[in-house]
């Protein structure tokens, strides 16, 4: 599979993606600078982390309207897949690919540390691999992940099982407590009406090899890769 | 012409920046200060010397990136 990881100014956490993607799942990788147009022949594209444009304006307010966004909108709207990971997702919301928008956390204070998500649906090109419920331990890295939205898009993704990961206790037990940034409903990521776009604050590559001590993520990014194979092999028959 | 823009949290979205000033206020004993809210204040010069086009400009500009108008509002002023 060649996965696609777009590269814009102030990004950082475009080389750990590479790096699972590549070294520990065995793809093919394309680093895509932010100005470039096309995205043809990739099989799915990652939005990663980090501080682009130094998250000035509001974070992910002028990526979004780097040029590889054009294709970035047509290539969601063909069905591929689009992972967008903390400014990723921050970007997607910008772009509006994803409804609603990030706050600063509650606490104000940049927090760095593992979190614990549930994974509320397991039937996402992003979370077959996991099973409903099953509670993953992965790391945060953000100020900005108090996610928000009005109540009737929230009344919607939670009717249309949009909310794919919430934060809980390392029981899988969603309180308030549980919630480090005071994120609406405990949301940690949640993906678009289709399906195939999916964003989340915590950082699935900083835990994909057991050598590092947590291979939780790994299964995140193994089920895109799982389910683009599948994909495949059911086209080359047809 | 010059524009003047503020661009604010809408009322009602959780503004912990204004919460900590307004602790920090307090804590100063100025106990007078309640509701403190924090926005961006931005100016730009416009090229443009027709009003009603600098003002359609000014709009567009907020609409589209100085503000996310899920959560945040604006005001302008052009002289």
């Amino acid at each position: 599979m060649n996965i696609g990881v777009v590269v814009f100014p102030g990004s950082n956490c475009d080389h750990d993606c590479r790096y699972v993607f590549r070294d520990v799942l065995g793809q093919d990788v394309t680093m895509v600078w932010h100005k470039e147009p096309s995205l043809a022949g990739l099989d799915a594209v990652i939005l990663p982390g980090g501080f682009s444009y130094g998250d000035y304006l509001r974070t992910g307010a002028i990526a979004r309207f780097s040029p590889v966004m054009q294709a970035v909108k047509q290539f969601a709207a063909e069905g591929k897949l689009v992972l967008g990971i903390c400014n990723g997702f921050q970007i997607l919301l910008e772009a509006g690919l994803l409804p609603g928008a990030m706050l600063r956390n509650k606490s104000l204070h940049f927090i760095c540390r593992e979190t614990y998500v549930k994974v509320e649906n397991a039937a996402t090109p992003f979370t077959h691999a996991c099973k409903p419920g099953q509670v993953l331990k992965i790391p945060i890295a953000h100020a900005d992940g108090n996610y928000y939205t009005d109540p009737v898009t929230l009344a919607g993704l939670q009717a249309n099982a949009q909310i794919i990961f919430r934060y809980c206790t390392v029981d899988g037990t969603v309180t308030p407590g549980a919630c480090p940034n005071g994120s609406l409903d405990n949301i940690a990521g949640l993906c678009n009406a289709e399906g195939n776009v999916l964003g989340m604050m915590p950082h699935p590559e900083r835990c994909a090899e057991a050598m590092l001590g947590n291979e939780d993520g790994r299964l995140i990014l193994a089920s895109m890769v799982e389910g683009l194979k599948k994909t495949k092999r059911a086209e080359a028959v047809i | 012409m010059k524009a003047k823009i503020h661009v604010t949290l809408k009322p009602g979205i959780l503004d912990p920046q204004g919460k900590a000033i307004e602790h920090a206020l307090d804590s100063l004993k100025f106990k007078h200060a309640a509701n403190v809210r924090v926005g961006k204040y931005i100016e730009l010069d416009l090229q443009e010397t027709d009003a009603t086009k600098a003002e359609a400009a000014v709009k567009a500009m907020c609409e589209k990136l100085l503000a996310n108008t899920i959560i945040e509002e604006y005001r302008y002023e052009l002289g």
